[in-house]
């Protein structure tokens, strides 16, 4: 139980390690984040696991909750689920024979593309365009699905009720080893992610249902190992089981356009959280019409440019189109595909997940939002960030909810200074509260 | 709860801002996501009329704990045939509204589909009022 709600959020931030900085919280989409005691803190009903402020934050106090990597070897047949992204991680003298060589050294039996899946998956999304209330919003990017999810629950409904690839992968070799009579308890299906959005996606999914991944494997950190042992010239003493099945389609899917060009109708791509945001709010208006399919990423340039991603993301885009120039339009494995996985690509309905900011009675909630009003007014209004909290509007609602004080605010603060109605002492106590004693020292 | 936002005539790129205002606020207050739909479709088409065809207007916003009151009030030419403006499809926008992805002759009929209760006033020459109703439960 208590793994289960650790897993609920991709993200952890590390108290000793973290220096509130704040950083983090002028970049959160759902300003989930505040500084408080010298350290930030995450209000994970908000948290949308975009990882955002992973991406900005100077000392990598943000950690990701991934697995251990130990825990592959539990399992007697070790399978890796990598995604085309990571291959364009290594600068182009290093080759794939290479990369697949040193990940069966590490300790993996199998590897194979996640992206293995496209062709039958974009089959199912044009067969569910058809018949769907239009413009259906792909669900392949976890943290637009989250975020719909937070902030745009009217959306709901446009999202996709179809599987990512990633799913339908796993699924295809849960199936393959059921088929070859291979014990459960003796095959491991591990992911490679290049985004924090993932991990929680597959540790706690929407759309009821259970994912057959056994583990998720944190992309930074097995880079890192693989581009070692690379560098190091590790001997290979083992052999790998190579399924390395792809099509042109599967090995750009990732990158911004490479799902939407695919789909029949009028399609869009959007990519960086800011474009996404603001796109939602004017399909939300229903002020963009005629169109069918929207592919949504919260990364600008896609997975390329994963939170967990080295390489610069325009070059690792680049690496991939010259990649699927070399590759065929087909794969031998698209037949088996779509006997295996037509059944299982449907997901349930998504719930939203609201964010009560004030209050469920709807009086109280009027009631405190209009205090929150009157009391923005009284803040200056230049979102400094100095009170813990993102935004002078922030501050105001954390305050109707009692969680902030109005002489957080360093301005309100020094006012009443001068007036005389607190000392310098107290002003002091309230800074040191919000951002630690400890900074202050030198 | 009351808001008020002025709207001015001609400036597309600013039509949006008082729908946009309130959903966020009946976001916050938890309003089913689909009364708030029917409030931004409403909210936004008489925002973007008055732009289309004012030249100037005022919205004001009445939010209660049983629903929300719009009152959208312009200085325009007036509507000299009600009935007809109602027509889905009936649409006296110019050419270059149109270029713009506005004035398909649904403005009217569309907010009044949206609204539990929905009133014009209208004087030719003068101006336009619209009451716009809608309830939370």
């Amino acid at each position: 139980m208590q793994i289960e709600l650790i897993y609920n959020r991709a993200l952890h931030i590390s108290r000793d390690i973290c220096i509130g900085c704040s950083h983090c919280i002028k970049v959160c989409p759902t300003e989930a984040l505040r500084v408080s005691g010298g350290k930030a803190g995450i209000h994970a009903d908000w948290c949308i696991d975009c990882g955002e402020c992973y991406r900005v934050c100077p000392t990598r106090a943000i950690r990701v909750m991934d697995d251990d990597f130990k825990d592959i070897f539990k399992f007697k047949h070790r399978v890796l689920l990598v995604p085309s992204i990571f291959f364009a991680q290594f600068e182009d003298a290093v080759s794939r024979k290479t990369i697949y060589d040193i990940i069966g050294e590490l300790g993996f039996t199998e590897v194979c593309a996640v992206e293995q899946s496209i062709d039958t998956l974009i089959d199912e999304i044009n067969h569910y365009v058809k018949r769907a209330q239009e413009p259906v919003i792909s669900s392949f990017c976890p943290a637009v699905v989250r975020l719909i999810q937070v902030r745009f629950p009217s959306l709901i409904d446009n999202i996709m009720k179809l599987l990512p690839p990633i799913e339908i992968t796993a699924q295809y070799y849960k199936k393959r080893f059921e088929r070859d009579s291979i014990d459960e308890r003796d095959y491991g299906i591990f992911y490679l992610t290049p985004c924090i959005g993932k991990i929680a996606a597959v540790k706690s999914p929407v759309g009821g249902y259970t994912s057959p991944i056994n583990g998720v494997i944190n992309m930074d950190f097995f880079f890192n190992k693989v581009y070692l042992a690379y560098k190091q010239k590790v001997p290979i003493t083992t052999s790998i089981r190579v399924n390395s099945a792809i099509s042109s389609k599967g090995v750009l899917y990732p990158t911004t356009g490479g799902e939407s060009k695919h789909v029949e109708g009028n399609t869009l791509a959007i990519d960086g959280m800011n474009n996404v945001i603001d796109f939602l709010e004017k399909l939300e208006n229903e002020e963009i019409k005629n169109v069918d399919f929207l592919e949504i990423r919260a990364c600008d340039e896609s997975c390329a440019g994963g939170i967990l991603c080295y390489r610069n993301r325009f070059l690792a885009a680049q690496t991939l189109r010259e990649f699927a120039a070399q590759m065929p339009d087909k794969h031998h494995l698209i037949h088996d595909y779509k006997y295996t996985c037509s059944a299982i690509v449907h997901m349930d309905k998504i719930e939203p997940r609201s964010m009560v900011k004030y209050d469920r009675n709807i009086d109280i909630a009027i009631e405190k939002m209009e205090n929150a009003r009157r009391l923005k007014k009284l803040l200056p209004g230049i979102d400094c960030g100095a009170c813990g909290a993102p935004s002078c509007e922030a501050l105001a609602e954390d305050i109707v909810r009692g969680q902030a004080k109005v002489n957080d605010c360093i301005f309100l603060r020094t006012i009443l200074e001068k007036r005389g109605e607190i000392s310098i002492e107290e002003a002091i106590e309230i800074m040191e509260s919000i951002w630690g004693a400890e900074r202050f020292n030198n | 709860m009351y808001f008020e936002y002025k709207v001015v005539g001609g400036d597309f790129t600013i039509a949006g801002v008082a729908s946009s205002q309130v959903k966020k606020t009946l976001k916050q207050l938890g309003i089913d996501s689909s009364i708030i739909k029917r409030v931004v479709v409403a909210l936004y088409e008489a925002e973007v009329n008055v732009v289309a065809h004012a030249y100037e207007g005022v919205i004001y916003v009445d939010i209660k704990g049983d629903g929300i009151k719009l009152k959208v009030e312009d200085k325009g030419p007036g509507i000299p045939d009600v009935s007809l403006a109602m027509t889905k499809g009936f649409s006296t926008a110019s050419s270059s509204v149109r270029e713009m992805g506005f004035g398909a002759g649904m403005g009217l009929p569309n907010i009044s589909d949206n609204a539990d209760s929905f009133r014009i006033e209208t004087v030719v020459d003068k101006g336009t009022t619209l009451h716009i109703e809608i309830k939370f439960h």
